[in-house]
C-alpha cells in the first residue's frame, strides 16, 4: 500500500472511505499531469495499462475491523449508557429544535444526527432512562452505524501511521491487531457515543501530518503535499468539533509542526522567501482553516435548528427573537426602536443563574430586615423569571408630563436620560443611598412612593446601550429586547456558548473515577444490563493490552533516557537514523498519550474511564514500536531474536485470550452467575451480579 | 532556558566564557567601562534609597492593616506557645514571632480585626523586620541583574523600578508573609546566578557558599508559603540544565561529574529538606499548648497538646462490647462538642454504645472485642435510638441516603446494622482506639457512613450533614476513628503510647495544609481577583481605610512601572524570537554581537522570563481564592526583565550611530530618561503607600485628583 500511496494520495483515502468494498488504487502507468503533445503521442503508442496494487493485509484488517464493530449492531435494542444523553440531541436535531449542549461543540451531535437522518428517524422517542426499550420508529442500526464505522476505520489508520513512522509492516500489523482486539474501543464504538469518532479524527490528523511531513523533503508544494497538509487541519478541526478533548492532539500537532519548522529554519540551503511561504502555508492550513471550520460547525448548527426550544432562555433576547416560535411570536410586528412612551420589558442579559425580567409589584420592602438593617419601605423591584404583566415598563421623558407617544415618535438614544414608569402601579423606578436587601454594599432599587420625608426621588436613568444592567444611579443599561442584528448573531451565539456554564451541582456518579484509576484499569463502567437474562455490557479494556501498553511506555521512557545520556557522552548505541525514528515515534505516541491524559489531573469535572481511550490508543501504538526496536537493536544474536519472536507470539496469544474472555461483556452475551464471578478479575470492578433467589 | 542559546554547552564555550570573563572585566564593551568602585557606590546608593523608602513612615498607620490581623495574631501565638493551624508552612510566622519577641512585644495584643489600634503595644519590631527584608529585595535584584547582564545601567534600571514601585513599598511595610517570602525567593535566585558565574572554578569556597546558600534560601521560601515551590522549580530546571552541560563536557570524567551531581543533591535537596523539617520540628516544639488549631488534626496528635481534653487521659485500648465511644470524622470534621476542654464536661450527645447486631450484651457477660468485619449496632447513649439508614435521599446531598436515629430503647430493625471495617486490615483483627481508621458499611443497602461536609440549615443547628453514600470509594469523609472510649471492664492505657512520630506529624500537618488550601474556594457571587487582572494593575487591595476621613493605604503598583513591565514582556518576546531566528539562520553579525545577544537576551533574559512564567502561569490553574498580592513574586522577575531588555535594546540600537560619543550619549540618555520617568511617576503616586487622608480621588480637591486612571482603582 505504501507503494500505491506514493503514486496517488487519493488511493489511501479511497481505501478508507470505500471500506467494505474492494479498495482499488488505480494508477496510470504514466502521469497525466503536465501532458504535452509529444507525450500524448507517446501515450497513444503505448498500450493503456491499469495496475492495481492492493495491500491485502490492510484490506483484511479493515474487513475484520468492520466485522468486529458492526456485528449485531442493533443489539441490545435498548438505550445504552450515554445514548440517553446524546439521543436527546439527535431527537432535537430531527425536530429542528434549538438547543445548546454545554459539554461540547456540535459536530459530534450533528454526525450522530446524520445517522438518524439517513435512517429516517423522526425524533419521537423519550430519552429518559438507560435500559429503556427502543420503540419501532427508532432506526437503532443507522444511529449506531457512524460511530461503529469510525471505530472500525481506526484500525487501518493505526496501520498506516506505523508505516509512515517508517516501522516495518509487521509492526504496523501488530498495532492494527492490538487496536482490533481492544475490548474497550469495541464497546465504545458500538453505541451512539462520540469517542470513536473523536479517535478516528485524531488518528486521521496524525496520519495526514506524517504523510505531509514525509513528502516535505522531496516534493514541497506538490499537490499531494498540499492535500495532506489541508487534511491535517481539517481533521484537527473535526476532532475539536466533536469534543473539546481533540484540542489536546491539535496542540500536540501544532507543537510538532513548530518544531519541524524550527529545524527547517536551521537549513541554510532554503531561501528566506521559501521559508516564509512554508510558514504561511502551515499557518493557513493549521490555524486559519481549523478556526474557520470550527465556526462553520456552529453556523450549520444554527442553520439546522430554527425552532424555539427549551434552551432559548440562556441566549440573548435578540437571538431568541430569530427562532421560529418562542420569543419571535411575541416580537413579531413590534416596532424596532424604542421611543419615549414605549411600553417595554427589560431582561437581564447575563441570564445567570436564570434569566429574569425587571419586575415590580405593590408589596413594599420590610421596614427592618431580619438582621436589623433598615430599608426604605418602598415598593419592591425584583428580577422575575417568568413573563408577567408586572414586567412592563413605560419609557418617559423626564422633561414632559404626559406618557403618550408623540407623533412622530422620538426614539430613545444612547446616553439619553429617561424615567421608567411601572405600567401597573405607575410608580417611577428609583434608587437611593439605602443598602440593598442582600448586598449591603449596593444601593437599593425601588419604585418610589412619596412618603413625604426628606428623601427626594432619584429616578433619572441614563440609557447605555449594550451593557449589562448596572443598577447605579444614572447608569443603567437596557438591552432592548428587539434590536435583532443578524450579522452579529453567529458571534453572539458563539460567545454565549462559551459563557454558558450550567453549574454541575453533584459531580458524583456511580461510575465516575479518578484519572489515576485509568492506568491500571481499576474501574469499569456498566453500560447496559438485560432486565432478566443477566447479559450485560461493560466498558472494560483488554487487561493484557493495557498492561503491555504501560510496560511499553515505561520501557520507552527508560530506554530514551539511557540513550540520551549515553549520546551526551558521545556513545552511540544505535545508528543515527534508528535514533531519529525512535524519537519521532515517541513524539507522536508518548506525546499523544501525555497530552490526552495528564490534563485530566487538572480538571475538576466528573471523569469517566472513557475519557482515557484517546490516550490509550496512542499508548497501544507504542507497543509494536518498542517491540520492533527491542528485536532490531537489542537482540543481537539470531538465537535471541528467535527467542524474542517466540515470546512476542506467546504474548500476542494472551492478548487474544483476554479479548475472547471479555468479549461476552463487550458484546452483551448472556452469562451465568458463575461465569460473571469468574470475570471479576479485580475487586474494584463493578460487575453486576444478581442476588440469588430474586 | 532555551537550548538554542548554546552559549553554555560543551567544553569549548565553557572555556571561552572563562576567557571572556577574564578579558572582559576591565573593558567588556566600549559602552560600559566602569570600574568596580562605581558599582559598589551604585549598590550603596540603591540600598540606601531602598531602606529609606521602606522605612519612611513605617509606624503609620498605628492600627492593624489588612492581613496583619492573621499574621500578627499568629506571631503572638508563637510568643504564647498556643497551637494554631494555618494553610502556610510555619517559617514566616515564626520569624515574625521571633522579631516581636526580640523587640519586646509580649504577645498580648489580640489582632482581632483590621483597624484595631495598637495603643501601647510594641508592633514596630515586627513591621521593621518585614520592612528590612523587603528592603533587601532591591540590592538582591540589582546584583542579580548585574550578574546576568554584566551591565550597570541595566542593574540600576531594575533597582530604580523596584525602589519606586508603590506596590512593593506597601507590601514591605506591614506584618505580612510576602516580604519574607520574596526575600528568600530573591535570595535563592541571586545565589543561583552567583553560583552559575562561579561555574568556571567548581568546588571553590565561593562556589560551595553560593550553592549552599541557594539551598538555604529554597528551604526558606518553601517554609514561608507553598508558592516557594515555583522558585524550587526554577532552580531545579537551572540545575538540570547545568548538569546536562557538564555531562556533555567530555573533558570531565564521570567521577568528576558524579561529584558535581552529589554536591547538588547535597546542597539543593538534602540541605533544604533538613532545614524544612527542622523548622517544623521547632514549630511543634514551640507550640505545645492547646489552642484554636486542635480540631484540624487527628485525635492522636491532639493528645500531645497541653490543655486539650485528650491530653494525659487514659482510655481502654481495644474496643469491647458494650462500649461507649466518641466518634469524630477523621480528621478535621466538626462534631458537636469540639472545643470543650475538660473531660468531665464533654458533650454527652456524642457518645454511642456499640452492641452486637443480634444480642444485647448484658453487663455481666465477659468482654468481647470488636473485630474487623463484625456487624454491630450503634445505640445513641442519651436517646437510646439506633444509628439507622434507609433508601431515602439525604437532606442536602440528594444522591446519598439519609441517616437517622431509629427505634426505642435500642430495639430497631435490620436497617440498624453496620459492618465495621478497619482500613487496610484483614478480618478478625482487633480495633484500637484513635489509631484504627474505620469505615462503617450499612449492611442492608451497602452504603458507607460519611459526612458530606455540607452545613445543615437552622433546623439542623448548622451542624455538618451525615449521609450514607452508595458510592463505594476511599475518601477521608467516610473514615472515622474512636476518640473517647469508656469501658469499665477494660484496662486503661495512657495516650502517650499513641504518641505519633515526628514524620507522622509532619505528613499529617501537610495533609491538613493542602486540604486547607484547596478549601479556600471563592464563595458564589464573590468578586475575586483574576490572574489576568494582575499584570495590567487592574485593581488593588485596600490595606487600610475606606472613607474620606480614614487614613487610607491602597496596595497598587506604580502604574507607569507596571505598564512598562507589561509592555517589556511583549518587547522581550519579539527580541528573543528575532534573535533566536537570526542566530539559527546564521545572519551575519559581529561575533561580539552574537555573544552579547545569546548570552544576555537568550540566557540571562531567558532565565528571568522563565522565572516570571513559573511564578505567574500556575495561578491560572488554581481553584482557590486569589488576591492581587500573589503577583508580586512574578513582578520581581518582570522588573528584572525590563532592566535587561531595555539595556540591551538601547545598547544595540545606539551602536548604529556613528561617533561613539553620540552612541554613548543616546544610550545613557535613554536609561536616565526611563529612570526619571519612574521617579516622577512615583512622586505622583506615592500617597498610595504613604497614606492618604481627605477626599477621594474623584473629588477635584483631593491630592490624588486626576490620577485615578482606571475606574477599577478604589482610592
Amino acid at each position: 500500500m505504501a507503494a500505491a500511496a506514493r503514486r496517488s494520495p487519493l488511493a489511501c483515502l479511497e481505501a478508507l472511505s470505500l471500506a467494505g468494498t474492494l479498495p482499488l488504487a488505480l494508477c496510470g502507468s504514466h502521469s497525466l499531469l503536465g501532458q504535452t503533445f509529444d507525450r500524448m503521442l507517446g501515450f497513444l503508442k503505448n498500450p493503456v495499462v491499469v495496475t492495481a496494487e492492493i495491500n491485502l493485509s490492510l484490506v483484511a484488517l479493515t474487513v475484520m475491523g468492520l466485522m468486529s464493530r458492526l456485528w449485531g449492531l442493533s443489539y441490545p435494542r435498548a438505550v445504552v449508557f450515554d445514548e440517553v444523553y446524546y439521543g436527546q440531541f439527535v431527537s432535537l436535531y430531527m425536530k429542528r429544535i434549538f438547543f445548546v449542549d454545554d459539554s461540547g461543540p456540535p459536530l459530534g451531535h450533528m454526525l450522530l444526527a446524520l445517522g438518524g437522518y439517513l435512517g429516517g428517524f423522526d425524533g419521537n422517542f423519550l430519552w429518559n432512562r438507560i435500559g429503556a426499550e427502543y420503540s419501532m420508529n427508532v432506526p437503532v442500526c443507522s444511529l449506531r452505524f457512524l460511530p461503529a464505522l469510525a471505530g472500525a476505520l481506526c484500525i487501518p489508520l493505526a496501520y498506516q501511521i506505523l508505516v509512515e513512522l517508517h516501522f516495518s509492516h509487521c509492526a504496523a500489523l501488530g498495532a492494527a491487531l492490538l487496536i482490533l482486539l481492544e475490548n474497550s474501543l469495541i464497546t465504545q464504538s458500538r453505541f451512539m457515543l462520540l469517542e470513536s469518532i473523536l479517535i478516528f479524527f485524531i488518528l486521521l490528523a496524525v496520519l495526514s501530518y506524517l504523510k505531509f511531513y514525509n513528502l516535505q523533503r522531496h516534493s514541497s508544494f506538490s499537490g499531494r503535499w498540499c492535500f495532506w497538509l489541508l487534511l491535517t487541519g481539517v481533521a484537527c478541526s473535526c476532532a475539536v468539533g466533536v469534543k473539546y478533548m481533540g484540542l489536546f492532539t491539535y496542540m500536540l500537532l501544532l507543537a510538532i509542526a513548530g518544531l519541524h519548522f524550527w529545524h527547517m529554519l536551521g537549513d541554510r540551503t532554503l531561501s528566506n522567501v521559501s521559508l516564509v511561504c512554508h510558514f504561511l502555508a502551515r499557518g493557513l492550513a493549521l490555524l486559519v482553516i481549523p478556526v474557520a471550520m470550527y465556526l462553520s460547525f456552529f453556523y450549520v448548527h444554527l442553520a439546522l435548528l430554527y425552532r424555539s426550544g427549551p434552551h432559548d432562555q440562556i441566549m440573548t433576547s435578540a437571538f431568541q427573537a430569530s427562532l421560529e416560535g418562542g420569543l419571535a411570536r411575541i416580537t413579531q410586528g413590534q416596532p424596532l426602536e424604542v421611543a419615549y412612551g414605549s411600553q417595554i420589558t427589560l431582561r437581564n442579559v447575563l441570564g445567570k443563574p436564570m434569566q429574569c425580567w425587571l419586575h415590580s409589584h405593590t408589596n413594599t420592602y420590610p421596614i427592618r430586615y431580619e438582621n436589623g438593617r433598615g430599608s426604605s419601605h418602598q415598593q419592591q423591584v425584583t428580577c422575575y423569571p417568568f413573563k408577567d404583566v408586572n414586567n412592563w415598563w413605560i419609557v418617559k421623558d423626564p422633561g414632559m408630563q404626559q406618557l403618550v407617544v408623540s407623533n412622530p415618535p422620538r426614539p430613545v438614544r444612547h446616553g439619553h436620560i429617561v424615567q421608567l414608569v411601572h405600567g401597573i402601579t405607575t410608580r417611577y423606578l428609583n434608587t437611593h443611598d439605602v443598602a440593598a436587601p442582600l448586598s449591603p454594599h449596593s444601593q437599593e432599587v425601588s419604585c418610589y412612593i412619596d412618603y413625604n420625608i426628606s428623601m427626594p426621588a432619584q429616578n433619572l436613568w441614563r440609557v447605555v446601550k449594550h451593557n449589562i444592567l448596572h443598577l447605579k444611579l444614572f447608569i443603567s443599561a437596557c438591552y432592548l429586547s428587539h434590536c435583532s442584528n443578524s450579522e452579529s448573531l453567529l458571534f453572539t451565539f458563539f460567545f454565549q456558548w462559551k459563557i454558558l456554564t450550567l453549574k454541575n451541582e453533584d459531580t458524583e456518579h456511580k461510575y465516575s473515577s479518578s484519572a489515576l484509576d485509568w492506568i491500571t484499569m481499576d474501574t469499569n463502567i456498566a453500560y447496559w444490563l438485560h432486565p432478566t437474562s443477566g447479559a450485560q455490557i461493560h466498558l472494560l479494556g483488554n487487561v493484557c493490552t493495557w498492561a503491555s501498553a504501560n510496560v511499553a511506555a515505561v520501557v520507552y521512557t527508560c530506554l530514551s533516557l539511557w540513550y540520551l545520556i549515553r549520546r551526551r557522552r558521545k556513545i552511540y548505541d544505535i545508528p543515527e537514523d534508528a535514533w531519529q525514528l525512535w524519537v519521532s515515534a515517541g513524539q507522536i505516541c508518548v506525546g499523544g498519550w501525555v497530552v490526552n491524559y495528564l490534563p485530566f489531573f487538572l480538571m475538576e469535572k466528573t471523569l469517566f474511564l472513557y475519557h482515557y481511550l484517546p490516550a490509550l490508543t496512542f499508548q497501544i501504538l507504542l507497543i509494536p514500536i518498542v517491540l520492533q526496536h527491542l528485536s532490531d537493536h537489542l537482540c543481537r544474536s539470531l538465537l535471541s531474536k528467535s527467542m524474542f519472536s517466540a515470546l512476542v507470539v506467546a504474548w500476542f496469544s494472551s492478548v487474544c485470550f483476554a479479548y475472547r474472555t471479555f468479549s461476552p461483556v463487550t458484546y452483551g452475551e448472556p452469562l451465568s452467575v458463575a461465569e460473571l464471578k469468574d470475570l471479576r478479575w479485580k475487586d474494584s470492578w463493578n460487575i453486576l451480579i444478581r442476588k440469588q433467589g430474586r | 532556558m532555551p537550548a538554542a542559546g548554546g552559549g553554555r554547552a560543551g567544553p569549548g564555550p565553557l572555556r571561552q566564557r572563562g576567557t571572556r570573563r577574564l578579558q572582559g572585566t576591565p573593558p567588556a564593551s566600549p559602552l560600559s567601562p566602569r570600574p568596580p568602585a562605581g558599582r559598589r557606590a551604585a549598590l550603596g546608593l540603591v540600598t540606601l534609597l531602598s531602606f529609606a523608602s521602606r522605612f519612611h513612615r513605617l509606624p503609620e498607620p498605628p492600627h492593624v492593616c489588612w492581613d496583619e490581623t492573621h499574621f500578627g495574631k499568629m506571631g503572638s501565638y508563637y510568643i504564647n506557645r498556643t497551637f494554631f493551624f494555618d494553610v502556610h508552612p510555619p517559617l514566616g510566622k515564626m520569624l515574625i514571632g521571633l522579631a516581636g519577641y526580640l523587640s519586646g512585644y509580649d504577645g498580648t495584643f489580640p489582632f482581632q480585626k483590621p483597624g484595631d489600634r495598637y495603643e501601647q503595644h510594641n508592633y514596630m519590631g515586627m513591621r521593621g523586620f518585614c520592612a528590612f527584608l523587603g528592603s533587601c529585595l532591591v540590592p538582591f535584584a540589582y546584583l542579580t541583574v548585574l550578574e546576568l547582564s554584566k551591565s550597570l545601567p541595566a542593574a540600576l534600571l531594575t533597582a530604580f523600578i523596584l525602589i519606586f514601585d508603590t506596590g512593593c513599598i506597601t507590601l514591605s511595610q506591614y506584618i505580612l508573609l510576602d516580604p519574607i517570602l520574596m526575600f528568600f525567593l530573591m535570595g535563592a535566585v541571586l545565589s543561583m546566578v552567583k553560583c552559575n558565574s562561579c561555574a568556571d572554578r567548581p568546588f571553590s569556597a565561593s562556589w560551595w557558599l553560593w550553592l549552599s546558600l541557594t539551598g538555604v534560601n529554597l528551604a526558606g521560601a518553601m517554609g514561608v508559603k507553598f508558592v516557594g515551590l515555583f522558585v524550587v522549580l526554577l532552580v531545579g530546571l537551572n540545575t538540570i540544565n547545568d548538569l546536562w552541560d557538564l555531562l556533555g563536557n567530555l573533558n570531565l570524567s564521570l567521577v568528576t561529574f558524579g561529584k558535581h551531581f552529589l554536591a547538588r543533591v547535597l546542597c539543593l535537596i538534602l540541605l533544604p529538606l533538613t532545614l524544612y523539617m527542622a523548622m517544623f520540628a521547632v514549630h511543634f516544639a514551640v507550640l505545645n499548648k492547646s489552642g484554636p488549631g486542635d480540631g484540624f488534626f487527628s485525635s492522636a496528635f491532639q493528645s500531645q497538646l497541653i490543655g486539650n481534653n485528650l491530653h494525659n487521659v487514659s482510655i481502654p485500648e481495644q474496643d469491647g462490647y458494650p462500649l461507649s465511644c466518641h466518634c469524630d470524622p477523621y480528621p478535621g470534621g466538626l462534631c458537636r462538642g469540639e472545643g470543650i476542654y475538660t473531660y468531665l464536661h464533654k458533650d454527652l450527645n456524642n457518645l454511642w454504645i456499640i452492641k452486637k447486631h443480634d444480642s444485647d450484651a448484658d453487663s455481666s457477660s465477659p468482654v468481647e472485642f470488636v473485630r474487623h468485619g463484625d456487624i454491630i449496632r450503634l445505640e445513641h447513649k442519651e436517646t437510646s435510638r439506633n444509628l439507622h439508614s434507609h433508601q431515602h435521599e439525604a437532606p442536602l446531598t440528594r444522591k446519598h441516603f439519609q441517616v437517622t436515629g431509629y427505634g426505642i430503647n435500642g430495639t430497631g430493625d435490620s436497617n440498624d446494622f453496620w459492618r465495621i471495617e478497619v482500613v487496610g486490615r484483614r478480618a478478625g483483627r482487633l480495633i484500637k482506639v484513635l489509631r484504627s481508621k474505620i469505615r462503617l458499611t450499612h449492611v442492608a443497602t451497602g452504603c458507607i457512613l460519611g459526612s458530606s461536609g455540607k452545613t445543615l440549615p437552622k433546623w439542623g443547628w448548622e451542624q455538618v450533614e451525615v449521609t450514607c453514600t452508595p458510592y463505594v470509594k476511599e475518601t477521608p469523609n467516610s473514615l472515622w476513628n474512636f476518640e473517647d472510649h469508656i469501658n469499665p471492664k477494660l484496662p486503661n492505657i495512657s495516650l502517650d503510647v499513641l504518641k505519633p512520630s515526628f514524620v507522622e506529624i509532619l505528613l499529617e500537618s501537610h495533609m491538613v495544609m493542602i486540604r486547607g488550601n484547596s478549601g479556600l474556594k471563592p464563595k458564589d457571587n464573590e468578586v475575586t481577583s483574576k490572574p489576568w487582572h494582575w499584570p495590567i494593575n487592574y485593581q488593588g487591595l485596600r490595606f487600610s481605610g475606606v472613607n474620606e476621613t480614614d487614613y487610607r493605604v491602597y496596595l497598587l503598583g506604580n502604574p507607569v512601572v507596571w505598564w512598562l513591565n507589561l509592555f517589556t514582556i511583549g518587547l522581550y518576546l519579539l527580541i528573543a524570537i528575532s534573535t533566536a531566528v537570526a542566530l539559527k539562520r546564521g545572519v551575519q553579525l559581529t561575533s561580539e554581537h552574537k555573544g552579547e545577544l545569546s548570552r544576555v537576551v537568550l540566557c540571562g533574559g531567558g532565565q528571568v522570563a522563565l522565572g516570571w512564567l513559573l511564578h505567574y502561569l500556575p495561578f491560572f490553574m488554581m481553584g482557590r481564592v486569589l488576591y492581587f498580592h500573589h503577583y508580586f513574586p512574578a513582578m520581581l522577575f518582570s522588573s528584572m526583565l525590563t532592566g535587561i531588555t531595555w539595556d540591551t535594546l538601547l545598547k544595540f540600537f545606539s551602536q548604529f550611530l556613528s561617533p561613539s560619543t553620540t552612541a554613548r550619549r543616546v544610550y545613557e540618555g535613554g536609561i536616565v530618561a526611563l529612570i526619571l520617568l519612574i521617579v516622577y511617576s512615583f512622586y505622583l503616586f506615592h500617597p498610595l503607600s504613604y497614606g492618604m487622608i481627605g477626599p477621594m480621588a474623584s473629588d477635584p480637591s483631593s491630592p490624588m485628583a486626576g490620577l485615578r486612571w482606571m475606574d477599577s482603582w478604589e482610592f
